[in-house]
Formats: C-alpha cells, structure tokens, sequence
C-alpha cells in the first residue's frame, strides 16, 4: 500500500513537472544501480554524468534502482518525463530498456555491458575491463607467496566470467602453480557480505583478493589481514592504502558527453561500443611501489601493449576445464567468443553456478 | 580445505563475529516481547542505531559516544512506538512496520553524507593472546568489548526474566496484563520501559555493523538481519539461550557456505545461500519441540492491545 501510494505521489510530481517543462531542453536521464557515493561502480558513472553537466547539457539521476521491476518503473518515468536520452548503467537493466524503449521512439537508450538492441533507439556500450583484469592477473601471479588467488564474482554472466578467465591467464603465465578461488556472493553491492567473502577467502589461504564487487569493504578486509588487494571500478587507494596494488578504473566520461552532444546534435545512431585501455574507458590507478619498481616497469610495458594491440588477453592455446581447446593457438579469441563467454578456462576451480 | 585446528579457531571467531548483531537485536526484542509487545520495527531501529552511531563517530571523532549515540537514538525511535502502541493504543503489527519503513528512509536521508568515508579502527582486545595461542586464541581473544558483552547478554536476560523480582513483573505483565494491573503493576510503565530497552539494543546492534563489522556507512547496510533476529526470537520459544544458538547455527552456515565455495564443493551455490535459513528454522524447532516448555515461555498476551478501565 506504502508502494502504491509513493507511486502516486512520484507520478503526479512527474506530471506536474512535465506539465510545467513541455518543449523544455534536451535533457539526459541516469538511472543507476546503487548509491552514487559506493565510490565503485555507480561513482565512476556519475562521474561521467557530472562531465555531461559541465559540457552545458541538463541531466538527472535515479540512484539504486533495483535490477527488476523497479527499473521498468524509472525508465518509464524518464521517459516520460521529458528526457531524450537516457542511460542504464547496469546489466539486469537489458530487458526493461529495451521495453521501454519500444513504447518511447523518440528517446534514446544507452544501454552498458548489454548486448540486446532490439530497436533502433536503443545502443549498448561497455569497457574492455578484462584487459585490467589481464594486468592485475601479472601482479597477482607474482605477488602471491600462497599461490591462491581470491576471487569474489558478482552474477554468473559473461562479463563476470570473462574478467576471472583474463586474470587466471595473466597470472598461469608468470605462476603456473596459482590456483583461483571464487565465492558468488550473487549481489553488486552488500559490504557485509562482500567482506565475509573476503575473510572468507583468507581463511582458505589467498593472498590476493580480487572483486568484481562495487564496494569498498573487502579492500579493507584485506588491509586488515595483511593481504593484497585490487580495487574495481574507481581509485579505492584510500580506503586500503597499503593492501592496494593498484584498481581499474572504469572512465565513461569521454563517451557519455560524446553521445549526449551527439544526441542533442541530431546525429546520434545506434551502435555498439566496447572500448578499453586504448580509447581511455578503462584505466589504471596509480600502482602501489610497494611491488618493486621492476614488476611496476613490467606492468606499464604490459599495459602499452594492451592498449596498442600487441598483446591480447586471450591469445591462444586457451583451454576449458576439461581440457578441450578454446582458441586455438596463434590466433586471439574474437569478440562474440568474448561477449559470451561462459565457461572457465582450465586452472580455474568450482563449477559456474547456473 | 586445511583442516588444522588453527584454521577452526579462525572459523569458529569469524562466525562469532558475524552473529553478534543478531544475538544483540533478538535479546533486546525477546524482552519487549516477553512484556506482551510485539514490535516488528527491530529493522527499523537497527538501521538508525547504524546511523547514527557512523555519523557520531565521524563528527566527534569518539568511538565511545558513537556507541552510546546509537544506542540513545535506537531508544528515542522506539519511544515513537512506545507513544503509539502504549499511549494511542494502536495496533503492534502495523505500527513496527511502518517503524521499520521510517528508520530505512529516514536513515538513508541522514546517511546522505556519510557514504564513501572510511571507518575508524575499533579497538579489539587480547590481539597478542589470539595470535599466540593456537585454536583457543581466534575463539576467545582479539574482539571487541562488544562481541562479549552480546555473548554475556542472553545469561544475563536468562538470568533477569527467571530469578529477579523486575523479571516476574515483565513476564506477568506479558502473560496476563489485566491481572498484572489489578496487583498494582503499572502496565503501561513497564512495556514502555521494554520498548525502551528493546530499541537501545537494536541501536548497539546496529552500531556493531557500521563501526565494527564493516566500519562504514551504507544504505540499507542491515540487509534484513533484523527480520532475522525477529524470526530468532520466535523460533527460540522465547528463550535467550537458544537465541544464542540460533544466531551462533545462522551465522555459523553463513560463514561456512562460503567456504565451501571457496574449495569448491561441487554443491548448487543457490542452495548453499539457502541453507542458513532452513538450517536455523530446522535446528530451533526440533531443539524446541517440548510443548510444556513453549507454553510455559511464550508471552500470552503478545500484540494485544491492553486497555486499563479507568
């Protein structure tokens, strides 16, 4: 009823303010998976945001919208209430973006990390945060004394999966003893267990402990045992600033003010991006010296190479679990072997969860 | 999975740790419930205790009045139910939920300015003795003074409801309110004073998630644990010491089924997140099945509205 009734309230403010903005500006619409302070994943795009603000365009955001109906809800609502552009910035908001955007022609849909556009004013976008993953796997297998790496995976989408095969590859090549443990914690964001996962993890003898998490809190479980840590999605340096190594950062600034002036202009089309370390979308932190400047100088040459295509993250041979070869040797993995990725390359342990 | 007794030591503190919240939240409201008031708001007032004692620690700097703060402010949002329930004789259920919707807006509206600031280092105890002291050391040693209080808590309440004069007058008042009354009792007095004490607990419960066991603030950052100790308090007959063990079996498969995954046990990881709920539901309700007992602990008169004729 509590539901009910706060939806009235916010359609008849929506209203209201339509009523009074009609032919108002062009206007662009976030709508976000978690609060913008998790100085993770949500931060980093309403960093971006905040560059379209000060590129002269009027935007506005709905922050921690659950991943389900919810997020119909608030899509629908932005669209209605004027925005002409509008981006969803988490996986599970797919199916409800491309449903709105059939009943909303007019309005333009960005959708990140996705990979359906089933109508023209619908485009996806992501970063190629795998190549992050590919340098954090290098430091990871030369850091660890344990030769067991932590792993701590959101969903069981390719995304996910992708990031832990890119790091168990880096890291196999320079250690081929270490061993990856993972622990679904099946949320994006929920420091308390985010960081019993970590401890988790700890206890069962890593040293390194990886997110694919957005919060800050097993960076600081990490700092507490002693272990190293990588921070995801903006610098967490400060949170953990002995424990990290160094954190992807994912950096949508460029291309958020990039497609609203293209949408203003009129000359917006759909596409699919997938930027990495090349067009500046992922970027890395500052690495701690606490690894020694060799294995820093090692990482920069790695990353270079990255981002000139030099060196791909998944260059062959690349086999699965079983043993049964993935990519063949001398060729590179393309990217709809990429976008759909869902099986573990060999040295991974535990089964994905279906 | 290595299975020295070291490593078991390490386990059994993890889970300790991770049930404190719950065994704090559940003793509070077992005592609220055991004077006949069934408030539902224990999530509501977690969070703000959560809240409140974050924020505190950042303004003063002082971890001390962090704690008491969260404690005070979980009291005061449950003198808003006291007032209704007590005084404007409204109805329990209705009124601890809309208690629980409050605290979450209100403390996300509070929290606004908090989120993304570290944490301060909460003081642990004995960490020499818990590293130098192999299995006995993680179990006993290296918490904070407030994982001891809450494992002292449900002797204490045990104690309190069963040999005190102050207990057999909560427990009258729970079991027959009218009778109470006629021997001079004040009802109302002492259901607003368990209201009271219940609210001050969840605060400190609260506290223990955002300054001690993930030293930040975050929306929403009970994550149902309240709901949790609520279900505690039922599913234990009433009973504080099998509250402890509740908590203890929740938080224990809590911590153990991501270890599980950890060495890859080939086990759905669904499932595995399931377990904590059956298991304690499975374990209180067999350890509990004397009937004499139930009957002997549940509050009789509970979420009745008691109205003294004047």
């Amino acid at each position: 009823m509590y539901k009910n009734f706060l939806r009235y309230i916010i359609s008849a403010l929506f209203l209201l303010g339509l009523s009074v903005q009609a032919n108002a500006d062009f206007k662009v619409g976030f709508v976000y998976v978690g609060p913008t302070g998790d100085h993770g994943w949500t931060y980093q795009h309403d960093e971006g945001r905040k560059a379209v603000e000060a590129a002269g365009i009027k935007t506005t955001y709905v922050e921690s919208v659950p991943e389900g109906a919810d997020a119909e809800r608030v899509i629908r609502q932005l669209a209605q209430s004027g925005h002409d552009l509008i981006f969803t910035t988490s996986f599970g908001y797919m199916d409800p973006t491309n449903k709105v955007a059939k009943d909303f022609p007019n309005v333009k849909f960005e959708h990140a990390t996705g990979y359906k556009r089933e109508h023209s004013n619908v485009s996806t976008y992501s970063a190629r945060f795998y190549e992050g993953r590919t340098l954090l796997g290098h430091m990871a297998g030369k850091m660890t004394k344990t030769n067991v790496i932590g792993y701590i995976a959101s969903f069981p989408i390719p995304e996910v999966i992708r990031g832990i095969n890119a790091m168990t590859l880096a890291a196999q090549k320079v250690n081929p003893d270490i061993k990856t443990k993972i622990v679904w914690v099946f949320t994006w964001y929920d420091p308390g267990k985010e960081s019993e996962a970590a401890q988790a993890l700890i206890d069962q003898g890593a040293d390194i402990i990886m997110q694919h998490t957005d919060s800050t809190a097993p960076v600081q479980v990490a700092e507490k045992a002693g272990v190293w840590s990588f921070g995801q999605a903006s610098d967490m340096q400060r949170f953990a600033p002995k424990s990290i190594l160094t954190s992807i950062i994912d950096d949508w600034a460029p291309y958020y003010v990039e497609r609203s002036i293209a949408a203003r202009d009129g000359t917006w089309k759909q596409q699919d991006t997938w930027h990495g370390l090349k067009e500046g979308m992922v970027a890395m932190a500052p690495y701690n010296s606490a690894m020694g400047s060799d294995l820093v100088k090692e990482v920069e040459q790695l990353q270079k190479d990255l981002a000139s295509g030099k060196t791909h993250s998944f260059t062959g041979p690349i086999y699965d679990q079983k043993g049964n070869i993935l990519v063949a040797e001398g060729s590179v993995a393309d990217d709809g072997m990429l976008a759909g990725m869902n099986v573990y390359v060999k040295g991974v342990e535990g089964d994905i969860p279906q | 999975m290595s299975f020295d007794l070291n490593f078991i030591g390490i386990l059994i503190g993890a889970i300790m740790a991770s049930s404190v919240p719950l065994i704090l939240a559940a003793s509070g409201e077992l005592i609220t419930e055991r004077s006949g008031v069934l408030n539902l708001g224990v999530e509501g007032m977690m969070i703000i205790g959560a809240i409140s004692g974050f924020a505190l620690m950042v303004v003063t700097d002082n971890l001390f009045l962090a704690v008491i703060g969260s404690m005070i402010s979980g009291l005061i949002i449950s003198i808003i139910f006291g007032l209704l329930t007590q005084s404007l004789l409204t109805n329990h259920v209705a009124t601890g939920l809309a208690l629980t919707i409050f605290g979450i807006g209100m403390s996300a509206m509070i929290g606004k300015n908090f989120v993304g600031i570290p944490g301060k280092e909460f003081p642990l105890l004995f960490v020499n003795l818990k590293e130098n002291i192999p299995f006995l050391g993680p179990i006993l040693f290296g918490h904070s003074i407030i994982l001891y209080f809450a494992f002292l808590l449900p002797f204490l309440t045990n104690y309190f409801l069963r040999k005190t004069k102050i207990g057999l007058i909560i427990r009258a008042v729970g079991d027959s309110p009218t009778s109470a009354s006629n021997q001079g009792i004040n009802v109302t007095l002492v259901r607003y004073s368990c209201i009271l004490y219940g609210g001050a607990m969840c605060g400190l419960a609260g506290a223990y998630l955002s300054l001690i066991y993930t030293p930040q603030w975050i929306e929403n950052m009970t994550g149902g644990r309240g709901w949790i100790a609520l279900a505690l308090v039922v599913f234990a007959t009433w009973s504080p010491i099998k509250v402890l063990i509740g908590a203890l079996i929740f938080g224990g498969i809590t911590i153990l089924q991501l270890h599980m995954q950890a060495v890859g046990l080939r086990i759905p990881v669904q499932l595995l997140s399931a377990l904590p709920y059956i298991m304690t539901i499975i374990v209180l309700v067999v350890i509990s099945r004397d009937s004499r007992k139930i009957k002997l602990n549940t509050p009789t008169s509970l979420g009745q509205i008691f109205y003294k004729e004047k």
